[in-house]
């Protein structure tokens, strides 16, 4: 019969239509300002600047190795180097980042930055209501609004942030097992011969909790 | 030095004779459809040369979301070029990853762990399920069925793209796969959420089935209109779903046999006729054949490394030479030819996608076709216009 097939079809829609008062499964659409889906926790928008300990500049992770800088496929990171060094979390003397400016207006959130970076200092971030009045100051951020402590970063990645930390507690140990030893080598060495030069301190380690 | 006329350039082919003869009465009409057209899938314009109500001539003009894709990419490292890879076809980004890292695996000798193929196979599979069923939503929208069939196209979709998203990270630029395997491992809970879902969508394909496969009216509009024959799609160099549906039985997945496609038993459907109705009907069947792969992909798949411990992300550089990866993507043979001179980027980096040579035989299928047939025929093609002008 003619039209048999338009009826099924329409049949089909009322299913849908009268179904989606009943069935929580056919009503897919959700109301978004005020009601709202959950973010993942692999979700990725734009990179942010981990530090640890309360001050955010004395505690960023990043050592301008600039690798990221290299890496980004759209070159959308600034990086200036300092001039003189500090000690990072194993007391490493380090340089640290003057200028870390991420261009949001060109990042295309591809976490490339995140994968390349060996010392855990870049991650991404999961807030995506980030419209802005101004397109290009207000896109264009500074490593103060990048900054954000390892706290945050277990609160949006709580998985990948514990092995980071598990990582970092590691290599910690393991750098103060060395600078332990190498005090013990250098303190028989003193004991050896007392006029040689005093034993190496060693640095206080910020955070990394 | 040559100055190019631009006009001349631009109609190429402008002074010769059109291809259908005109019937003599009346004057011709030309009309640039596109490109800010709702059916153009993009920005993609169409000069058509009309008598009447008929299709004398066709030329398709594109270009307008040329981004510079391969030139980029000799100018950067092989990792960097993976983030842009997902751009080609932005509805399927997983498997231009896929064919990007299968090509430099084939350049650098890298080998891929077993779960990682299983992985690859699983992402490819559900990708190839949301493209046909937002290319079948797009067909019937381009018909005039204005919102719901598309609808109902999205909403198997939504759940193939949340599970993309709590995998990857992302709903439609995944960035996921990487040379030498992939870049995160599935959990247990993934996988299982994954079997929920593949497990939930044959419902799915049915109501899409019954919506519309008996439906007059897209009988009528699409049987006998389009016909490409399968010699001429043979000739163009045509693959995937639209020369299946020609009839020639060529699928990459069987013929190339690549990643670990010989495990698994499935059928390649194949169309008759090679109009606009088989083009429908192949995606609806590949795309049950692709449920088919998944359950057993994902009853099978083993424990072990999702990425090859020897891989390495930074200072990568493959030995001089050349490799040609290819894939059956959703689309056709998406391949990637890559020319290495030992350095950390390539020396040319070159892609074949299928969305623009599908797009070559547009004229010869629209020939002598009733305009509004074009839009039509257009649909059934499957284009993406960030593959075409790359």
């Amino acid at each position: 019969m003619l039209g048999e097939g338009i009826l099924k079809g329409l049949a089909e829609t009322a299913k849908n239509f009268f179904g989606s008062y009943v069935s929580k499964e056919r009503l897919t659409t959700v109301q978004y300002p005020e009601e709202r889906i959950p973010t993942v926790e692999n979700a990725r928008v734009f990179p942010f600047l981990v530090y640890d300990g309360p001050d955010w500049e004395a505690g960023l992770r990043c050592v301008s190795c600039q690798i990221c800088e290299k890496e980004c496929p759209p070159k959308c990171i600034f990086i200036e180097k300092s001039k003189d060094k500090k000690p990072d979390f194993v007391g490493k003397m380090q340089f640290y980042p003057v200028r870390f400016d991420i261009d949001t207006s060109v990042c295309m959130s591809c976490q490339i930055c995140v994968e390349v970076c060996p010392f855990d200092a870049i991650r991404m971030n999961t807030g995506f209501e980030l419209a802005t009045g101004d397109r290009f100051g207000g896109l264009l951020l500074d490593r103060k609004h990048l900054a954000h402590s390892n706290e945050y970063y277990h609160s949006i990645h709580p998985t990948e942030a514990a092995e980071v930390d598990a990582r970092r507690a590691e290599e910690k140990a393991a750098a103060e097992a060395k600078a332990k030893a190498a005090a013990e080598a250098a303190a028989a060495k003193a004991a050896a011969a007392p006029a040689a030069a005093p034993a190496p301190t060693k640095q206080p380690a910020e955070g990394g909790s | 030095m040559n100055v190019v006329d631009t006009k001349s350039e631009k109609h190429e082919g402008w002074n010769l004779p059109p291809a259908v003869a005109p019937d003599g009465e009346g004057e011709l009409l030309e009309v640039s459809m596109g490109p800010h057209h709702p059916s153009t899938h993009g920005v993609f314009r169409m000069d058509v040369t009309l008598d009447g109500e008929r299709v004398i001539r066709l030329k398709p003009v594109f270009g307008y979301l040329h981004r510079n894709h391969e030139k980029l990419a000799e100018g950067q490292t092989y990792l960097a070029s993976i983030p842009y890879t997902d751009r080609l076809d932005y509805i399927c980004s997983l498997t231009n990853n896929w064919a990007y890292a299968l090509a430099v695996e084939k350049l650098a000798g890298q080998e891929v762990p077993e779960r990682a193929e299983y992985v690859r196979v699983i992402l490819g599979e559900l990708t190839r399920v949301q493209n046909h069923a937002l290319a079948v939503g797009f067909l019937l929208q381009d018909m005039g069925a204005s919102g719901t069939p598309l609808m109902y196209g999205f909403r198997e979709r939504e759940e193939i793209l949340d599970l993309f998203e709590t995998l990857t990270g992302s709903r439609m630029m995944c960035n996921y796969m990487r040379f030498g395997g992939c870049r995160v491992d599935p959990t247990a809970e993934w996988l299982e959420r994954a079997r929920k879902i593949v497990a939930k969508l044959p419902k799915f394909v049915d109501e899409f089935e019954a919506l519309l496969i008996g439906n007059e009216i897209l009988i009528a509009r699409t049987q006998g209109t389009g016909i490409l024959p399968p010699d001429l799609a043979v000739n163009a160099g045509v693959t995937g779903p639209v020369l299946r549906a020609s009839g020639v039985n060529y699928d990459l997945r069987k013929v190339d046999r690549y990643s670990i496609y010989d495990r698994f038993d499935f059928k390649v459907p194949l169309g008759e006729h090679g109009d606009v109705y088989d083009r429908f009907m192949i995606r609806l069947l590949e795309l049950r054949q692709s449920l088919r792969i998944l359950e057993q992909a994902l009853k099978d798949i083993p424990g072990g490394p999702v990425m090859d411990p020897k891989a390495k992300i930074r200072n990568f550089r493959p030995k001089p030479g050349e490799a040609y990866g290819r894939i059956e993507a959703p689309k056709g043979e998406l391949g990637f030819y890559l020319i290495s001179d030992g350095g950390p980027n390539p020396y040319r980096y070159r892609v074949r996608p299928p969305s623009l040579i599908n797009l070559t035989i547009l004229e010869d299928m629209c020939l002598g076709q009733n305009v509004a047939d074009v839009v039509l025929i257009l649909g059934s093609v499957d284009i993406v216009l960030g593959e075409v002008d790359r």
